[in-house]
This record gives structure tokens, C-alpha cells and sequence, in this order.
């Protein structure tokens, strides 16, 4: 589904790789290993070389919005530009019953993002991304400040998610859950990429 | 008009205060005399060669020569500009988009000003062109400067918000409104807070002066007005002008934010 040919840019060496329908690719590695560099480029955030296909289509043919609503990017700080959770939905009736699985209450909505947590701030940013249906999900570390339970329920909510017919890029510090989430993980090292032994 | 012309006795005498200052500094050790006084000698350098300069360009009434001047006035000033910038745009883009914008508007609403309402004749007569021209770049320059130097800061405090709604699809003019509002706001607010408060607070400069120099003060007032209008729209342009220009530069046609493009 999603075709990455020679992918370059400062701080990387070429990469290709491939990420099908339903798919969940782990990317380990320690930090400063480009992998944020990486997600980033993917999602066009920053310049960067090389060609890539969404369902047979050349990212080059499509606007960066475009693009950058169906290959979509939840980075391990994410950013809230109003005061109240809320407004950062599309539709907050939405967001409803997703809460639920997310282990957050409804009132959510209400509650000011300066007083969130960062566990909080981590499910509220992946279910805000997950909630406009992108083809794929970047996602960079999504399970660092949450606890056993909370881990588990964002996992349950990707996996759901992979059924759908997405594909998922999985950055995680974690070997276990490189593990439980797919047995084909990667591992990067100083911009390169190879088949991680899990 | 019948200005109280002054002598260079009344001027001498003036300046007394400006020496009294000074002593008392140095008699409170304040450590002012010396900042003071050279200030004080700057002001009379630079106002004497602008009187003489002024003196020359009106009794020339040239169109190169006012134009030049105007010109050097505009170029001064973008410099100004840049020399505000906590943080600039690399290349030429520093200094370059403060002062085409100021050269834009200032230079519209300034012939504007001559061609429909001032309207002396020559069109172009310095006696008019100068001390308008004068005015609207002072305060455009104010209004672009802080404009730019919000949306600067904005832009580098609220990366991670702005790129939020980049990552979340969204485009660069949306996801950098916010950023576009408040530096048009802080771009606005001295003129539109000057305007609220003008003539209660303090009667402006300009009116103050022609009143000294002997016109009715409902004359001097319609002038004052004028110049308000004349300021207003010269600083909204130049400061839309110069924030849309920034946004420009600080985003790219993938609609990414290149804050790369910061010094």
C-alpha cells in the first residue's frame, strides 16, 4: 500500500521499504537514531528526497495537506493550539465512544489541555489523528508516559484500527511490545535501516 | 498665519534646562549627564542639517530631488526595521521584505494623499511630500516591525501547535492563523489605541505644532485627522503586507513550516 523508494534527507541514508494493508512495522533504535527524522519525512513535514506511492499514487501528485491527511504523523510531544480539548476535534460527538476505550471519561472534552497529563495529552492526540481516518498512522512512541492498562487499550484501539485496512509505522522503545504488536519489526542505527532479530 | 518667530537668544536660553538636567545628575550621581548631553548634541546636529536639507529640496521643488530623499528616507527605515528583528529571516529576505512593504505602503498612501486630498501644486511640492511621507513611515514602520516580530516569536514559541494542525491535514494559512491574528493585533494596536486616545490624553505633535505656528485650531484638527486616516491605512497595509510576506517565507508550497529559514 505504501511504497518508499530511496527516501533521503539530512540525518538519514536512503531508505526503501514497503508497509501493506493492515500491517503494523515496528521501528526500534536508540534515540538520536533518526527515527523521529524519519516519521517526519514520511509525512512531509520537512524537505526531503525520494519517491513515494499511497495506493499506487506518487506523493508528488498530491498537495502536502493531502498527503499529509492520509499519511498521518502523532509525534511523542503533540501540540494543542486551543485552550479547551475539545476544540481540537473535528467532531467532538464523535470522539464519544472512543473515549471509553482510551480509559478517558466524556467530561474530557471540557477539560483545559494546560492541565493535561502527558499520558493524557499522548491518547488524546492518537485518538484525535485516528478520528480523521488517515491511510496510515506515523506513530512516535505512543505508549511512553502510559501505564500497563492504558498501554493495552491503545493497542487494542490500533489493532482495530489495522482491520480496517490501514497501515501502521510503530516507533516503540519497548522490545515486548515490538513483539506483541508484529513479529516483522526494524531496527535503526545511526540513519540505517535493517530487519530487527525480535 | 503669524508664527512667534524665535532668535537664536530664545533657543540659547532654552537649552538652559537641558544643562540643569545635567547637573542635577551629576549632583545626584545619577550618571545621566553624559548620555544626556550627548543626545542632547545629536539633536541639535541632525535637526540643523534637516532644516538646511529641507531648505534646499523646497527651494529646488524638483521631482528627483524629493524623490531621493523620500527614497533614502524609505531605505533608512527598513533598516530600522531590521535592526528590531530579535529574530530575522535569512539572506536577503531580512532586510529586503520590511522595506518593500513599507516602500509599498507608504509610498501609496503618500501620493494618495497628494493627488486627493492635499493636493498642492506641484503635486509632487517637498514642502508637502516630505513631512507626510514623514509621518506615515514612522508609524508604518512601528506597525511592520512589531508585526513581523510577533509572528517571528509566535512561530518559534508555538511550533509544536502550529505543526500539530499541519500533521493533522490542515493548511498553512489555517494552521498559521492564529499566529497571522495576533501579529496583526500587536501590528494595529498602537495606531488603533492612538487614535482612541487622541485628544484626550494628549493633543498629537503635528496639530500642536501648526496651532504654535498660527493656524485655527479647527484647521489645525481636519489636518489631524487626515494624518490619522493617512497613518491608519498606511500601517495596515504595510503590516498585512509584511506578516502575509512572512508567512510566505516561513512556510513552503508543500506547506510544511521552515523555520530553517530563520536566523
Amino acid at each position: 500500500m505504501l511504497i518508499v523508494h530511496e527516501l533521503c534527507r539530512p540525518g538519514l541514508s536512503p531508505l526503501s521499504f514497503q508497509l501493506e494493508r493492515g500491517e503494523c512495522m515496528t521501528l526500534q533504535g536508540p534515540s538520536g537514531a533518526g527515527k523521529s527524522l524519519l516519521l517526519r519525512a514520511l509525512a512531509d513535514l520537512d524537505p526531503n528526497q525520494g519517491e513515494i506511492t499511497l495506493d499506487g499514487r506518487r506523493r508528488t501528485a498530491m498537495t502536502g495537506p493531502d498527503w499529509r491527511r492520509q499519511v498521518m504523523y502523532v509525534p511523542a510531544e503533540s501540540g494543542w493550539w486551543a485552550e479547551r480539548v475539545r476544540d481540537h476535534f473535528l467532531d467532538w460527538a464523535e470522539a464519544g465512544a472512543e473515549l471509553e476505550r482510551v480509559r478517558l471519561p466524556k467530561e474530557a472534552g471540557d477539560w483545559p489541555v494546560s492541565r493535561l497529563s502527558s499520558g493524557e495529552r499522548q491518547r488524546l492526540a492518537l485518538l484525535r489523528a485516528l478520528l480523521r481516518q488517515p491511510r496510515v498512522l506515523l506513530l512516535d512512541e505512543p505508549t511512553a508516559a502510559l501505564d500497563g492498562e492504558a498501554t493495552a487499550a491503545v493497542e487494542g484501539l490500533v489493532s482495530d484500527y489495522l482491520r480496517t485496512g490501514a497501515a501502521v509505522l510503530w516507533v516503540t522503545h519497548d522490545p515486548r511490545q515490538a513483539r506483541r504488536l508484529n513479529p516483522r519489526g526494524f531496527f535503526m542505527e545511526s540513519g540505517r535501516f535493517r530487519e530487527a532479530p525480535l | 498665519m503669524n508664527a512667534i518667530p524665535l532668535d537664536a537668544f530664545d533657543i540659547v536660553s532654552a537649552s538652559v534646562l537641558v544643562l540643569l538636567s545635567a547637573a542635577l545628575s551629576l549632583a545626584l550621581q545619577l550618571g545621566l549627564q553624559r548620555q544626556l548631553l550627548i543626545a542632547t548634541a545629536r539633536m541639535i546636529v541632525q535637526l540643523t542639517l534637516v532644516g538646511l536639507v529641507l531648505k534646499t529640496l523646497f527651494a529646488l521643488v524638483s521631482p528627483w530631488w524629493t524623490g531621493l530623499t523620500a527614497l533614502l528616507m524609505v531605505l533608512f527605515a527598513g533598516q530600522e526595521i531590521t535592526a528590531r528583528q530579535e529574530r530575522r529571516l535569512k539572506g536577503p529576505w531580512s532586510y529586503g521584505l520590511g522595506t518593500a512593504c513599507m516602500l509599498l505602503a507608504a509610498s501609496l498612501v503618500t501620493v494618495f494623499a497628494l493627488t486627493a486630498q492635499v493636493r498642492p501644486d506641484p503635486w509632487y511640492d517637498p514642502r508637502y511630500t516630505l513631512p507626510l511621507l514623514g509621518m506615515i513611515l514612522g508609524n508604518t514602520m512601528t506597525g511592520i516591525s512589531l508585526g513581523l516580530q510577533t509572528l517571528t516569536n509566535g512561530l518559534v514559541r508555538d511550533r509544536a501547535a502550529v505543526e500539530a494542525q499541519l500533521m493533522l491535514g490542515e493548511t498553512r494559512w489555517q494552521a498559521l492563523r492564529p499566529a497571522v491574528r495576533s501579529a496583526l493585533r500587536s501590528a494595529l494596536m498602537p495606531i488603533i489605541n492612538s487614535m482612541a486616545a487622541t485628544g484626550l490624553v494628549a493633543l498629537p505633535g503635528m496639530m500642536t505644532g501648526q496651532i504654535l505656528a498660527g493656524a485655527e485650531p479647527m484647521a489645525a484638527v481636519k489636518y489631524q485627522m487626515l494624518i490619522m486616516f493617512l497613518i491608519a491605512g498606511g500601517t495596515t497595509l504595510g503590516a498585512i503586507s509584511a506578516v502575509l510576506g512572512g508567512v510566505w517565507r516561513l512556510t513552503d508550497a508543500r506547506h510544511r513550516l521552515r523555520l530553517d529559514r530563520l536566523r
